[in-house]
């Protein structure tokens, strides 16, 4: 089905590109004290709070061609995400993007800092001691900020129609296409197909996200 | 060998924790030395200032000759070579013992011979959260050994032990003791054991 694969590629672009963001985020908010921090805390967390169509109202003043980050990609690449799947997947990833930073940042808060010390103690680096105990230790929670994530892009409306509109084959995902479907007399068998596929997908990936983290969490009595 | 020519510690740190001022001076020769003094007086602060895991405000510390912190130097705890055995042993909980033991060491190859000395060598395949507090704690000693140190910190390696297993555990500290040729730096405030196992016992606090 398309706009299954289409909704896939938007909510899985957006996943993957939010989770390198999302997890220098969460360590900084776990971590870090600098003045400031409640700031950034705050901003990052803004798309969790604020109407989802005004953070698309936003992207598509700093997405447009004269606004600061649309120019840039025109001036420079000569491409523009507006009305493009791209478009979508920066609108689900913003708004995935609060949610995989707080389950990550619980989960970097969770591990004991004494153990890398331990870890340091037995002649570790820095980084080997993150590498090999803190983030395996975090793996149950950043695996969970991956599916919560997933769910929430996949699941992203108000900011995508507002920024990219709901053009067919390009930007209406599952979401969109249901939307679509109702507005259009005689919809209704359109809506009920593409709702029991939305159901069946965000069932799926809880299912994997149970997987995922019980994997993970092997020998693990945290959580 | 550095020999007679340096004393195996040389420490004189202080800090602040909190509102108090943590710290200690003194100096002690080859074996086991031990440091006793009542709860609270910053005894687990020294070995941390000692094994780099916290920062002196001035002073300086030097092991076997080497100066591992003074006003100019401050190696990170991977280069001052601690076998540091805490008191709440800190297994990492997602590695089995043998992967535990393996973590700092250079090779496997003294892997049965520690495991041996420490009776640990049914434990090998078991997760640290299966294991009783007298052999976490074992395992912890046996982790820091096998790490290659060039001295060992112990914080309190017998307190909430029952009698059997602090017999064990003690044996097992003796047989290091008398087997290994790195200075033992070891925190207790029970006099009892401090006698039992230093060569000296220096009072802090």
């Amino acid at each position: 089905m398309p706009i299954v694969r289409l909704t896939m590629l938007v909510g899985g672009t957006a996943t993957l590109g939010a989770l390198p963001v999302a997890f220098v985020l969460a360590w900084v908010l776990a971590r870090w004290r600098f003045p400031g921090k409640v700031f950034l805390d705050g901003l990052v967390h803004l798309p969790l709070v604020v109407p989802p169509v005004v953070t698309g109202w936003m992207l598509l003043l700093a997405f447009a061609p004269a606004g600061p980050v649309g120019g840039v990609l025109e001036r420079w690449f000569g491409v523009s995400v507006l009305f493009r799947w791209t478009g979508a997947a920066i609108a689900a990833g913003v708004m995935a993007l609060p949610l995989m930073v707080r389950a990550m940042r619980l989960s970097i808060e969770s591990v004991d800092r004494r153990l890398e010390q331990a870890a340091r103690t037995l002649g570790a680096s820095r980084w080997r001691a993150y590498a090999t105990i803190t983030l395996p230790l975090a793996a149950p929670g950043v695996a969970a900020a991956v599916v919560l994530g997933l769910a929430r892009a996949i699941g992203e409306f108000g900011a995508t129609i507002t920024f990219v509109s709901n053009v067919p084959g390009e930007t209406q995902t599952l979401p969109l296409a249901i939307y679509a479907a109702l507005q259009r007399p005689g919809g209704e068998a359109e809506v009920w197909r593409l709702a029991a596929v939305s159901v069946a997908l965000s069932l799926v990936a809880l299912i994997v996200s149970e997987a995922l983290v019980r994997r993970a969490g092997r020998g693990v009595h945290v959580l | 060998m550095p020999g007679g020519a340096f004393m195996s510690f040389d420490v004189d740190v202080r800090a602040r924790r909190g509102d108090v001022g943590v710290g200690g001076r003194f100096v002690a020769g080859d074996g086991l030395t031990v440091l006793v003094g009542p709860s609270g007086v910053g005894k687990t602060s020294l070995l941390d200032m000692i094994a780099g895991l916290l920062r002196p405000a001035g002073g300086h510390v030097r092991v076997g000759g080497r100066t591992l912190f003074d006003g100019a130097t401050n190696l990170p705890p991977e280069q001052r070579r601690a076998g540091y055995v805490f008191q709440d042993a800190r297994l990492f909980p997602h590695r089995r013992v043998q992967a535990n033991l393996l973590y700092g060491a250079p090779d496997a190859s003294r892997l049965a011979e520690v495991a041996e000395t420490l009776d640990i060598v049914h434990l090998l395949r078991r997760w640290p959260r299966t294991l009783s507090g007298g052999e976490a704690r074992r395992v912890a000693i046996g982790r820091a050994l096998l790490s290659d140190p060039a001295f060992l910190l112990l914080d309190e390696p017998l307190s909430s032990l029952d009698p059997a297993r602090r017999e064990e555990a003690m044996r097992a500290i003796e047989r290091v003791r008398d087997t290994r040729a790195v200075p033992i730096l070891m925190v207790t405030h029970d006099l009892r054991e401090a006698e039992r196992l230093g060569d000296r016992v220096i009072a802090v606090g």
